[in-house]
């Protein structure tokens, strides 16, 4: 344990509080609070959602909304590992993050998480509409509270119905712009919804003694490899589909649907592969294969959403009518 | 007389004491970029209205 200050003296009841009580890192360490490769998705997405309204919003306000989602996303990461420091200490995955390495003390994680919880919702609120706001609030709660709080010690299902969490951010950019949502914004929700399970399982199967190790019912622990395999097999298949389900519904164009279900069929491939391999350093590379590729997937697919949105709106004509003759 | 000592105030390692120092200015940092936000949301907020103001 590392402390903040120096013993004063073995009695002093303050130099026995200020440990424990004051957080020892750098700003870094608050930063790395917010899981930051979680927002970069949370980013990602929620500027898709916001783009795919077709209704215009003032650039600071959309920029403004989008901070505010990633805020709010990153806030509920932090209520995460303020609520699970101590498992997090028992895995090696996550024995580095900065609760349990000593650098920030537990009480000022959670008041860190709660502040930027609830400045997140009111500015949200303030500068687009109380709906969005709401649903921020809804996602810091399901995630911060059926997921990492229930779900996550309770079932093998956890990452299957906490995955809502993560899926929420494009529906609450489309909320900040509209005020409502529809089945464009649904059907993006239901890519990230249905990507999870292969996604974290994935992992999960890498890393189970750690989950074992922590008390963690995480699927591979509670049923197996084999059937975690089975049934990271049956979500690929799923979400083939449901990767293309855009293009599939009139939301985008044949090149979408060609592109997603082409990344479709490689994802179901890698899921199979890993089926096959039970045992040793192949089973472990196939793993960690699918994990990488999905999480290209979700972004390459969200990417060509972004691209057939921005594309159409560029004045083509005008930027080259400037070097034409 | 039964005097009681003063309470003693911790003393910070020079290396806590830089540590401290870095999450201080990130602090200010972040809240001088707040109150920039703040400003430019509010003037995009209000919009063409700021010019539509009784004088």
């Amino acid at each position: 344990m590392s402390l903040a200050t120096e013993p004063l003296a073995a009695d002093s009841s303050l130099a026995r509080a200020a440990g424990p009580l004051a957080s020892n890192g750098t700003a870094r360490d608050f930063y790395e609070l917010l899981k930051p490769r979680v927002m970069q998705l949370v980013i990602f997405t929620a500027l898709v959602g916001m783009l795919t309204a077709h209704q215009s919003i003032n650039p600071i306000i959309g920029f403004a909304s989008i901070l505010a989602i990633a805020i709010g996303a990153g806030a509920s990461g932090c209520l995460n590992m303020w609520y699970d420091a101590t498992i997090d200490g028992l895995m090696d995955r996550t024995s580095k993050r900065p609760i349990p390495s000593g650098a920030v003390a537990r009480g000022e994680a959670f008041a860190f998480g709660m502040t930027l919880s609830v400045g997140s919702v009111l500015f949200l609120g303030l500068i687009t509409n109380w709906y969005a706001a709401g649903f921020l609030a809804f996602t810091i709660f399901f995630y911060v509270v059926v997921y990492t709080m229930w779900l996550k010690h309770w079932t093998a299902q956890n990452i299957v119905i906490g995955g809502a969490a993560g899926a929420f951010p494009p529906m609450i950019g489309y909320m900040a712009v509209t005020g409502s949502f529809n089945i464009e914004t649904f059907l993006q929700f239901l890519m990230i919804f249905i990507w999870t399970p292969p996604h974290f399982w994935a992992l999960a199967l890498v890393k189970t003694k750690d989950y074992a190790r922590a008390g963690v019912p995480m699927l591979p622990v509670v049923a197996g490899g084999v059937e975690t395999r089975r049934q990271i097999l049956i979500y690929s298949v799923l979400l083939a589909p449901v990767g293309m389900s855009p293009a599939l519904f009139g939301y985008a164009s044949p090149f979408y649907l060609v592109f997603s279900g082409g990344f479709g069929l490689v994802m179901v491939w890698l899921a199979y592969d890993l089926s096959r391999k039970h045992e040793g350093d192949a089973a472990r590379k196939a793993a960690y294969r699918l994990f990488g590729t999905s999480i290209i997937y979700l972004f390459a697919l969200f990417a060509a959403l972004l691209v057939e949105e921005v594309v159409p709106m560029i004045p083509w004509a005008n930027l080259w009518g400037r070097f034409l003759p | 007389m039964n005097e009681q000592p003063y309470p003693t105030v911790a003393k910070l390692s020079p290396e806590a004491l830089q540590r401290q120092k870095s999450r201080s200015k990130a602090l200010g940092i972040v809240l001088g970029c707040l109150v920039i936000l703040f400003f430019i949301v509010t003037i995009a907020k209000l919009g063409g209205n700021v010019y539509n103001r009784a004088m």
